[in-house]
């Protein structure tokens, strides 16, 4: 309860608007020429330093990209992109290469702070029980300004760094497992993303090896008329584990802003990797002005056996969602999972859902995806589950519920099923259901506000999902969640 | 002054002409408990509806006093932190929501209305665990999501439960008695009657006459046509019970 409390106070002291990251920083900025060309993938290679292979890669993607279509496939609807009227590269001018906190430039440190993200580790060290510290990589615009805890996460033997500089300190590593799970070649906007993708984190977790904190990246647009195109790669080596959790968020601005950002994980034998995402980028104004369109593809490879990855996301942000996060279940006897909440106000849209793919013999799935909409949103969960030929005895559980709140809304659950073994076992259940007047009413007799009775009804709808995060963001998700709804009703 | 006084009360299913409510009376005292018996489509749930403030319903005319105040322009929960408790004939499922949050919740959002700081963790569970143990609800009932799954039983239990940790001035049981057994009845009539005081005031809205044998009404009314036709004393439940509605209902008209 204290939490509905809690998310109720803090709905009420956001006066006009409810998005209370939508500051920008002042900050002087080294950008990119405008536009995108061949010169620009050259130039964001060179202000990397690239290795010559990366640089080829990116160009072949960037020569593919230019024969490939937008696709037009999910239940979206926006203005053509201009891919010329934006810069691919934005970085803080101070910045060039901090070797410590105090070469950062105090704006940057500061903007992190206002977003609740301590970057000093003394200032985390402080507050905070060494079980319960996390490791952050701050990315701000297209670079990664600062990474904590390194040295500390040395020790054990991971790494944990921006991936620009993973391709100066472990080359061999970038290189063998770039593009591994996601192919340059996948999709329109992975393709795109594999041609100017600026930074994004590095996670190597050593054979073995149980990483001793969370770990997580922070990701903030700040630069007006920027893309952000950020790539993770995660590895789990063998028998290892690792916890990540990323959150972004974005000011207001009534332009969109393209984000497209390709996430891989790899989970060798009996690894497992746990991605957990709190998405707030701006989602625009009531009436659709503005927001981020967040088109990102995010992928897992369990490739070998008795791995397991597993997806949760709770999605409130964005003008448009376009994003799968998928388990490629090749590993015998891996496991995928994917909880996900989606809540959806005022103009937003979302497409979102996953992907399980069976490979593997016995290997197992579950998708659980709870879907909130409200005001005049469409929120659509969009996953296919299939099982290849030598997958016998592949199992998958799906259960898709979606709650409306208000009537000119709508949630849609297309689930696309394929099976070419016989021996697979798929279950599918879904749900639709309003927040009734019913229920309203009765929260409200025992003496709930309107925003109090909303807040613990759709707290109670996620509740399966909002236990799989960790425990320190469940709280945080949840708060989320009632002020992402806050004048839903009424 | 009465705990609630009804006047001339006239209401309709927001979007449906017909009045439903048709100028009822109605004054019950502190200390009373005043069943309320009628035929089916009488305007019963109609009544505690509109008492309780349901957005369904429209009042067109008359005013609902309690303790002297209007209550009828306040919104329900400002109605419930004033006292007014609406025991429901189908309780409502909350998917999800633990027991426990839910009383919590309703316990804090009323103090907090009243000027008083939220019940401290420990008071708040030592109350329901003592109410529970009363109405004979197991610790696994407060573990389970609200309503969900409960039998009849369970439920009608469960709103008794609310009514005791939130103690409100004036309670109203809309058909409490639907749904139950004897042995399940009576333990809800046993939580009504140990809440029985000289402050505080019951409505018991009933079909039958059954439940008032374990309620002992001081005031009996009858409804009819959405307004109190009958008014008389716990003898009079047992006359109706005897010869139907159909009697009174008949003179009145």
């Amino acid at each position: 309860m204290p939490a509905v409390q809690e998310t109720v106070e803090q709905v009420r002291a956001i006066d006009v608007d409810q998005y209370k990251y939508g500051f920008s920083t002042e900050i002087e900025m080294e950008l990119a020429p405008k536009g995108l060309s061949e010169d620009i993938v050259r130039y964001i290679s060179a202000r990397k330093n690239e290795p010559a292979w990366m640089l080829e890669w990116r160009l072949d993607a960037y020569r593919r990209w230019l024969t490939m279509r937008e696709p037009d496939w999910a239940r979206v609807d926006y203005p053509q992109i201009d891919f010329q009227d934006m810069y691919y590269y934005a970085a803080p001018k101070s910045n060039a290469a901090p070797k410590s906190l105090d070469e950062i430039d105090p704006a940057i440190l500061e903007t992190y702070k206002k977003l609740g993200i301590p970057l000093r580790e003394q200032e985390i060290l402080a507050g905070v029980a060494p079980e319960n510290r996390i490791a952050v990589d701050a990315v701000f615009d297209s670079v990664s300004v600062v990474t904590t805890f390194k040295e500390e996460l040395k020790k054990s033997g991971v790494i944990f760094s921006s991936i620009s500089e993973a391709l100066h300190e472990h080359p061999e590593l970038v290189k063998q497992y770039i593009g591994s799970v996601v192919p340059t070649t996948d999709n329109y906007y992975a393709t795109l993303n594999a041609a100017v993708f600026s930074d994004g984190s590095f996670v190597y977790i050593p054979p073995g090896v149980r990483c001793p904190m969370e770990l997580s990246t922070y990701f903030r647009i700040n630069e007006q008329k920027t893309g952000q195109f950020e790539r993770t790669l995660i590895i789990a080596d063998k028998g290892s584990y690792v916890s990540y959790l990323e959150g972004c968020t974005a000011p207001m601005r009534d332009e969109n802003q393209l984000h497209a950002a390709v996430v891989e994980l790899i989970a060798h034998d009996d690894a497992e990797i746990k991605y957990s995402t709190v998405q707030n980028w701006y989602p625009g104004d009531s009436q659709g002005k503005g927001g981020i369109y967040n088109f990102v593809t995010k992928r897992g490879d369990c490739r070998g056996a008795r791995s397991k990855i597993s997806w949760t996301q709770v999605e409130t942000g964005s003008a448009i969602t376009w994003k799968y996060p998928s388990c490629i279940l090749r590993g015998d006897d891996s496991q995928g999972e994917f909880y996900s909440i989606a809540v959806s106000n005022g103009a937003q849209q979302v497409d979102s859902g996953t992907k399980m793919i069976h490979l593997g013999k016995n290997t197992r799935s579950r998708i659980i995806s709870k879907g909130i909409s409200a005001g005049r949103s469409q929120n659509t969960y969009r996953g296919l589950v299939s099982a290849h030929r030598r997958a016998t005895n592949a199992k998958n559980f799906t259960n898709c519920d979606s709650l409306l709140i208000g009537n000119a809304c709508g949630a849609h659950t297309v689930p696309y099923i394929e099976s070419k073994t016989a021996s697979a076992v798929f279950e599918h259940e879904a749900t639709t259901s309003k927040v009734s007047e019913d229920q309203m009413f009765y929260c409200m007799q025992r003496g709930l506000t309107q925003e109090e009775a909303i807040a613990l009804i759709v707290n109670g709808f996620v509740k399966d999902v909002l236990q799989q995060l960790p425990m320190e963001f469940m709280v945080e998700a949840q708060k989320l969640i009632a002020i992402s709804l806050e004048g839903s009703v009424g | 002054m009465s705990l609630l006084e009804i006047k001339n009360l006239t209401a309709k299913l927001a979007d449906e002409d017909k009045q439903i409510l048709n100028g009822l009376n109605l004054t019950v005292e502190k200390g009373q408990v005043a069943a309320i018996m009628g035929p089916n489509g009488s305007g019963k749930s109609t009544l505690s509806y509109v008492l309780a403030g349901r957005e369904d319903y429209e009042v067109t005319d008359g005013e609902a006093l309690l303790d002297g105040e209007n209550i009828l322009d306040l919104s329900p929960d400002e109605r419930a932190a004033k006292g007014l408790f609406l025991a429901f004939q189908y309780p409502i499922e909350i998917p999800g929501v633990g027991q426990m949050t839910f009383l919590k919740a309703a316990v804090n959002a009323q103090r907090r209305k009243n000027g008083l700081d939220d019940m401290p963790t420990p008071e708040f569970m030592k109350l329901v665990n003592g109410r529970a143990k009363e109405l004979g609800i197991s610790p696994d009932m407060l573990r389970r999501s609200v309503n969900v799954g409960f039998s009849g039983g369970e439920k009608k239990r469960n709103e008794s439960l609310q009514m005791a940790l939130l103690q409100p001035k004036l309670a109203i049981l809309d058909e409490t008695d639907s749904g139950l057994d004897i042995d399940a009845l009576k333990i809800v009539a046993d939580g009504v009657n140990a809440m029985r005081s000289p402050d505080r005031g019951f409505v018991v809205i009933t079909h039958y006459q059954r439940l008032l044998d374990y309620i002992k009404p001081d005031v009996v009314h009858v409804l009819s046509a959405g307004r109190i036709i009958k008014s008389g004393g716990a003898e009079l439940a047992l006359e109706l019970e005897a010869n139907g509605y159909a009697d009174i209902v008949g003179k009145a008209a």
